[in-house]
């Protein structure tokens, strides 16, 4: 039969499993300690030509997509399946397995026994017995033996297949990151405000077209008091076929879904430029302008000219701009406005409201991960599985009862697969119940 | 009162706390042992008091977060964490010894963290901490962390045990350190309790990271060093488990496991670099 075949009992073999995982574990190291990603260049200046050469042999420059650490991932997978398909029969067996045909002989060796004698007669005292177990939540079994009547109750059979849940976990895992490293991509864009794009770049390198686009309405940065970054976010709108589709404001922890593809917000860019956003109140009419600093630009349908002629910074952001601003009647406007904040120009025409804002570029990550949601099956999985190999346990309790002349002799006997002790203590308890008449 | 003042009473009482389990095993006076149980519990009472005056501090301070976020907290909650699953242990097995090997442990994460050159500012939290997997995330970890400082404590008790000569029989002492197979076998639970506990962790910052970034795993430093945390301990479960390993091969391996979990905790915040780099101020 295959399972005597060597191969079969190797891959079978725990021990196989024990050296495959020191092996990943040991070798995982490498990549913490090795910056991964690098140029062969880089390698070559800090470790020295020889050494650099072995990195590029062993694909250390990215070791956790080589293929000998995969090939030992792949191994643990065969490892697990088959390590797997070889108990599992043994285990089924002991979950089918027929507590009815277990005769004195075998209960007498379990740890837990005990046994007692009552006045009453076999058949009277065991529909009792019977009656009092289904009242503890034991369901049990009867038949009648050559020695006697025989009740067998169990909990918790299934429990035996802890471990599997958590193998199959494993395995549901990895099948999660194959699903998502053929189904989906990563990238990135920087995308400035005011844009559009379609397309993104990938991280394996060439560009990816979207099949709609996305356009950055606007970007913004809050800081803490202390200068600390409070909030990165940007809203976003998602174009398909010309139409606007939806609209949201993303930030770090809040991203955007649309179509299975994702923008995070990554990143940003401080551009020198500026936003300048002009409304006429008196014809609604209302307009931005990307303005570089210091140039002015003409909305020619309203008559106006406007610009930045000065700004205060801190750090790289903008906290508020003087802004310049002409209709050709009478003299030029200058006002100084909070980065963003909408103020009013009064003019002999009337009233505008104008603001301006440092322009920025959103860094958008943009990923597509169809395997994700196998990835969190999985990890369900494992804790399901965690909890029920751990704590969980197959509980099997048998009463034995002769016929005596007096009346009947009782066998009470119990085991259970795992934690032992606490069985032992429901057991004394459970025959103190049985007990009391 | 603040909540660094309540801290500060925290490391001390810890500290008393300890001498006393340690003359619990010294003395073998039981008197002594309910005073160090005493101690213990009331310095927890104040740590927890000094956990909850700090979170409120930072809503005081406008912007309100679960005080798990920089090294200086993460220690402090670990020390809690110990000492809570500490207390817990003490109930269930009616044993006080190991005390003298878990509260001192306590003790030494609080006095790190009173007097290290550790920010102990409350901080705002930049953007990407702002999530709900915060709370999730750390509370699991060090659950996991703190159950397997026990296993170690415990690991420590059985070699300190199984290499000190057999107490002579005449003198008619009673055992004053559980038995080894006690020892054992709580060394045993302790490692599961903590796997559960880690592999929830690293879930959790996988569906965080995830929420954030679009990757679940990036094999960071941290998350690979957490990962080989996680694979000591499935190698140590299974060859307990299949090959019936016990004894001082487990006492040592969770002298291993720990040395790991604190390479995870504290070597890769400051001899690496990753994304948990904030963890290192």
């Amino acid at each position: 039969m295959y399972k005597n075949n060597s191969v079969w009992r190797l891959f079978a073999s725990v021990k196989l499993a024990l050296v495959t995982l020191v092996l990943i574990a040991g070798t995982s190291i490498i990549g913490t300690v090795v910056p991964q990603n690098e140029a062969i260049e880089w390698y070559a200046g800090k470790y020295g030509p020889e050494i650099s050469q072995l990195i590029a042999i062993l694909d250390i420059s990215d070791m956790y997509g080589s293929w000998w650490f995969l090939g030992l991932i792949y191994l643990l997978c065969i490892n697990l399946v088959i390590c797997s398909i070889d108990r599992f029969p043994g285990v089924w067996k002991q979950i089918q397995a027929d507590g009815l045909s277990f005769g004195e002989e075998r209960l007498g060796k379990m740890s837990n026994r005990l046994s007692w004698e009552v006045k009453s007669s076999a058949t009277q005292v065991s529909s009792r017995l019977e009656e009092r177990l289904s009242g503890k939540g034991w369901k049990a079994k009867r038949k009648t033996t050559e020695e006697g009547i025989l009740l067998f109750g169990q909990k918790g059979a299934w429990t035996r297949t802890g471990v599997y849940f958590v193998h199959a976990s494993i395995l549901v895992i990895f099948l999660g990151a194959v699903i998502g490293a053929i189904g989906g991509f990563k990238g990135f864009v920087m995308l400035p405000e005011k844009q559009v794009t379609d397309k993104i770049g990938l991280y394996g390198g060439g560009l990816l077209d979207l099949g709609f686009a996305v356009r950055c309405n606007s970007f913004s940065i809050d800081f803490y008091a202390n200068g600390m970054p409070k909030d990165y976010t940007s809203s976003l709108t998602v174009i398909e076929n010309g139409q606007e589709i939806l609209t949201k404001t993303i930030e770090v922890n809040d991203p955007l879904t649309y179509k299975g593809i994702t923008f995070y917000q990554s990143s940003y860019e401080p551009y020198q430029d500026f936003v300048i956003t002009v409304k006429n109140p008196r014809n609604g009419a209302e307009k931005f302008f990307t303005v570089p600093f210091q140039k002015q630009v003409n909305w020619p349908e309203e008559g106006l000219r406007f610009g930045v002629i000065n700004a205060k910074m801190r750090d790289q952001s903008l906290v508020s701009s003087k802004i310049w601003f002409t209709d050709d009647k009478g003299s030029p406007t200058t006002v100084w406005a909070d980065d963003g904040a909408q103020t009013t120009v009064k003019r002999e025409a009337g009233e505008y409201l104008i603001s301006a804002k440092q322009m920025y570029a959103t860094g958008l990550q943009v990923a597509k991960d169809p395997g994700v949601w196998w990835v969190y099956l999985g990890c369900g999985l494992m804790m399901f599985g965690l909890y029920v190999a751990f704590f969980m346990s197959h509980r099997r309790i048998w009463l034995l009862i002769t016929e005596t002349e007096e009346g009947a002799q009782i066998l009470f006997a119990g085991s259970a697969n795992k934690n032992r002790p606490g069985f032992e203590s429901s057991f004394v308890e459970l025959t103190e119940q049985l007990r009391d008449q | 009162m603040d909540s660094s003042q309540l801290l500060g009473i925290t490391t001390f009482t810890y500290l008393f706390a300890s001498f006393l389990y340690i003359g619990v095993l010294v003395f073998r006076n039981n008197k002594l042992g309910s005073i160090a149980t005493g101690f213990t519990a009331i310095a927890l009472l104040i740590q927890t008091i000094g956990l909850v005056l700090r979170w409120i501090e930072s809503y005081r301070l406008g912007f309100g977060h679960a005080p798990f976020t920089n090294m200086y907290e993460s220690v402090v909650f670990f020390a809690w964490m110990i000492i809570i699953i500490y207390l817990g242990i003490e109930w269930k097995f009616k044993t006080r010894t190991i005390g003298a090997f878990a509260v001192p442990i306590s003790f030494l994460a609080m006095s790190y963290a009173s007097f290290a050159p550790l920010d102990r500012g409350i901080n705002p939290l930049v953007p990407a901490l702002q999530s709900n997997w915060l709370l999730a995330h750390v509370v699991t970890c060090f659950v996991g962390y703190a159950a397997f400082a026990i296993a170690a404590a415990l690991g420590i008790m059985y070699l300190a045990k199984s290499s000190a000569p057999a107490p002579a029989a005449d003198k008619g002492s009673k055992e004053v350190l559980p038995s080894l197979r006690v020892l054992d076998d709580m060394i045993h639970k302790s490692m599961i309790f903590g796997f559960i506990w880690l592999s929830g962790g690293i879930i959790t910052g996988a569906i965080w990271a995830n929420s954030a970034w679009g990757t679940y795993w990036s094999w960071d430093p941290k998350e690979t060093w957490s990962l080989i945390t996680w694979f000591v301990y499935a190698i140590t479960l299974h060859a307990r488990y299949t090959r019936g390993i016990h004894g001082k091969t487990i006492a040592w391996l969770s002298l291993i496991g720990f040395i790991a979990v604190i390479f995870t905790y504290y070597g890769v915040n400051f001899l690496l670099s990753g994304l948990h780099s904030y963890g290192s101020n």
